[in-house]
């Protein structure tokens, strides 16, 4: 028996702590639970009032059971249009866009200053939340899909630019070299050694972002950008439930369908 | 191999006839879509506003600037409702993901016909709808206030973390669960040995991804009445403070920066 | 004794992954099961602690049917047959420690366990395990930080810590040197015969099994092949187990490689 052993036979085990640094740890605990407690206490909440909610809540459970489609049919199916007919249009126009700015960010295919601009390009439309470019948009082009389809054309260049950009920024030197190797002029290049490298990523992102572009073009209307959101709303304002809850049962079939989509796409392209 | 056969000998080609023109049919078909719903848009556009864009744009730009900068007093406290709206909303929508994931997952379902269906059903429904509907729906049944906008923030981000953390559990190493099996331990056992400390890491990671999201989706919620700075950003709208509107955009634009950079350092030290 | 009565196993897909083994190990013999890759021997450890349902036939571990076992009674007998597996399969995010306290998960209740507050009797068992196998320094260190044959030592600590009467090895040396795996074979082998083990040990490597164990068991397609000493392993068995190949040529190789490593 060696002696480092005779030292821990009869002594309590502990399993090392997470952080080691004793000051860090209690630090971190006693401050954590000084932000929850003071957090928590400044909710004010109105139990009453909750209470009384909870009925309703109920009444909107039960809705979903016996969703009405009929009554507003009209209101509901023109929204859901209008929905679609931004989702697809804001989609083809904001991958288009996102394409060049894509490549433009790619660190090792564009020149700084054009890096720079993309760079700048993307991070402003990550960080104007949707909502808020639409009001401002709304503001601008005047209530009405045109100011939705825009938002969301905005927020896909965000999205997808960054995402491709950091695509091709992680993509296999040795092919595109090869091509660049055979004389290739740029475009060329771009075609045969990159194009088709980041071609199933691209198509499944862009499958994804139409997706999340349906789900964005549901609450746009509560600004006055159009689509369903307006008479989402308005079913909401006079407590009609029900059809409340036909629209969202709707919102939540297509994005079902939509998702279901995607899955198939991409399985066929990767 | 698709050739073309000329009279001057076979010229290849990168796809046959028939594809050939089912290519052309596609794209065809989805330019037609396109044209069909840029045409929707036009139609319930007034072209007038559009033309006039650019002026109304420039008016509202000077009357925006400078900032109000005054103002910023008066939003501490729906700054910090703001946080709190996030970051309490994040944390109990992770208390109600942790169990929808360990149903949903194939591996640790305790029934894979009837309870994953549920489970999946939830993450499905609460990842759908945009937390701005979840609050409009809060709203409406609890009253506004900052409550309805952590229990929105919450139920949206219960299908988002669910879902994620759901593929993680169903990518473990099962060997590893199958070495605690073997020593005899009891189910709940080898959840806490042998899957726990395996989906520790992506858990961490799908909470701060989370978390910095929802600082964003916080930031608006005050727009249909849920607490926290979109209040201020609603009401300055309604009386055409642009000074003010532009301040609270700003603080909004500092806010989503410094939440990115806290998340991906935390990310960073995780990882 | 373990005795296994007319085991098989048949699996969804079915295929026959076992077809009426009979076999019996008696205390504290060590029995290399050796055969081509997809003959079974997985299947067959597997079976004997349930991990795999066996389809029909009877598994006895003393007096105890463990084919009969409910799910309480099953967890119980599990405590007594350690496991070593192939690639190791420690938890790789939790301590060697700990790896090496959760081979007592069996004895203690949840709440101890998910706290870590083991009995002090099973921390000292597991220090002198640690330090028998050479590893007390690292006590503290994660499992993913230790190099293979390391991890395999944690792995043995595992299964010995349960205090068991049988150990089933898969495969404990497939992805390990030549060198080290002879050290982990010896070292399966030395703490078997102190303890009086009896252990099935799934194993590859013919040259490596005929070294160390008192009996030869090969399996081909889900029977038993071959079942004696291991000095009867000729080339002809060799060939009745594993189809026609020159085995005198590659366990010779095998013999001069393993002897260059040490």
């Amino acid at each position: 028996m060696s002696t480092e052993l005779e030292t821990l036979i009869g002594r309590p085990w502990r399993r090392p702590p997470l952080i080691r640094r004793v000051w860090l740890r209690w630090l971190l605990g006693i401050g954590g639970a000084v932000y929850l407690v003071a957090a928590i206490a400044s909710i004010e909440v109105d139990w009453a009032r909750v209470w009384i909610g909870l009925d309703r809540g109920a009444q909107f459970v039960l809705a979903f059971t016996n969703p009405d489609f009929m009554s507003r049919w009209s209101d509901i199916w023109a929204g859901m249009l209008e929905s679609i007919v931004m989702t697809v249009a804001a989609s083809v126009v904001g991958i288009a866009i996102s394409i060049p700015i894509g490549l433009g960010a790619a660190s090792n295919l564009a020149p700084v200053p054009v890096y720079l601009i993309c760079r700048g390009i993307i991070a402003l439309s990550r960080a104007l939340q949707e909502i808020i470019v639409a009001i401002l948009l709304v503001a601008i082009f005047g209530f009405g899909p045109l100011a939705g389809f825009l938002t969301l054309s905005f927020a896909t260049i965000g999205f997808l630019s960054k995402l491709l950009a950091e695509d091709i920024e992680s993509m296999d030197r040795s092919q595109a070299e090869a091509v660049r190797a055979t004389g290739a002029g740029w475009w060329q290049w771009i075609n045969y050694g990159v194009q088709p490298q980041v071609m199933p990523r691209l198509i499944g992102l862009s499958m994804y972002r139409i997706d999340i572009n349906f789900r964005e073009s549901a609450i746009l209307g509560l600004v006055g950008a159009g689509g369903i959101g307006a008479t989402l709303n308005t079913a909401f304002d006079r407590y009609e439930y029900d059809t409340a809850a036909a629209i969202l049962i709707l919102i939540i079939v297509i994005v079902m369908a939509l998702e279901y989509l995607s899955g198939i796409v991409r399985a066929r392209v990767q | 191999m698709p050739v073309n056969n000329t009279p001057d000998g076979p010229v290849w080609r990168q796809r046959t006839q028939a594809q050939s023109l089912l290519h052309w049919a596609g794209w065809l078909l989805g330019t037609a879509v396109f044209v069909v719903c840029w045409q929707q848009i036009s139609d319930a556009t007034t072209w007038f506003f559009v033309w006039d864009a650019p002026r109304i744009a420039g008016d509202i730009w000077t009357r925006a600037t400078p900032p109000r900068w005054e103002y910023i007093a008066q939003l501490g406290r729906p700054i910090w409702d703001t946080i709190n709206i996030a970051t309490l909303g994040t944390l109990l929508a992770l208390f109600l993901a942790v169990p929808v994931a360990f149903l949903a997952a194939r591996n640790t379902t305790p029934s894979a016909l009837f309870v994953r269906p549920v489970a999946l059903l939830v993450i499905v429904s609460t990842r759908s709808i945009n937390s701005l509907i979840w609050a409009l729906l809060l709203i409406a049944i609890i009253g506004p206030g900052v409550f309805a906008g952590i229990m929105a923030i919450a139920i949206r981000s219960i299908g988002f973390c669910a879902k994620l953390l759901y593929e993680a559990i169903e990518e473990i190493d099962q060997r590893q669960v199958e070495a605690i099996t073997a020593t005899g331990a009891s189910r709940w056992q080898v959840m806490a040995y042998g899957i726990v400390p395996q989906i520790m890491p992506a858990f961490a990671g799908i909470a701060v991804f989370r978390w910095d999201i929802n600082i964003r989706e916080s930031t608006v919620l005050g727009l249909v009445g849920a607490g926290g700075i979109g209040l201020q950003l609603s009401s300055s709208l309604n009386t055409l403070a642009w000074p003010q509107v532009s301040l609270i955009l700003l603080v909004i634009l500092v806010a989503v920066v410094i939440s990115e950079w806290v998340s991906a350092k935390i990310r960073g030290a995780i990882i | 004794m373990l005795k296994l009565e007319q085991l098989e196993k048949t699996y969804r897909t079915g295929d026959k992954a076992l077809t009426g083994i009979d076999l019996t190990v008696p205390d504290g013999q060590v029995l290399a099961l050796i055969g081509p890759s997809g003959a079974g021997k997985s299947t067959l450890i597997r079976c004997i602690n349930r991990l795999v349902e066996p389809t029909a036939g009877r598994v006895w571990l003393d007096d105890l049917e463990l084919t009969r076992l409910s799910a309480t009674g099953l967890r119980n007998a599990r405590r007594q047959m350690g496991m070593i597996f192939q690639e190791y399969a420690l938890v790789e995010r939790l301590t060697v420690m700990e790896n090496v306290l959760s081979g007592r998960l069996g004895y203690v209740g949840f709440w101890r366990s998910y706290l870590r507050r083991y009995p002090q009797a099973d921390v000292d068992e597991a220090f002198r395990l640690l330090d028998r196998v050479g590893l007390l320094a690292m006590a503290d260190k994660r499992a993913d930080e230790l190099s293979g044959g390391q991890r395999q030592r944690v792995g043995i600590c595992r299964a010995l810590i349960q205090n068991p009467k049988l150990l089933l090895v898969d495969e404990p040396t497939a992805s390990l040197d030549p060198k080290t795996s002879r050290q982990i074979m010896r070292l399966i082998c030395e703490l078997c015969a102190e303890r009086g083990l009896a252990a099935i040990i799934n194993i590859h490597d013919v040259a490596l099994a005929q070294r160390f164990v008192q009996r030869v068991v090969g399996l081909r397609a889900g029977s038993i092949a071959f079942d004696g000493a291991p000095d009867r392993l000729s080339p002809e068995v060799l060939t009745s187990i594993y189809g026609e190949e020159d085995w005198e040529a590659t366990s010779q190789q095998a013999e001069d490689e393993s002897e260059g490593a040490e």
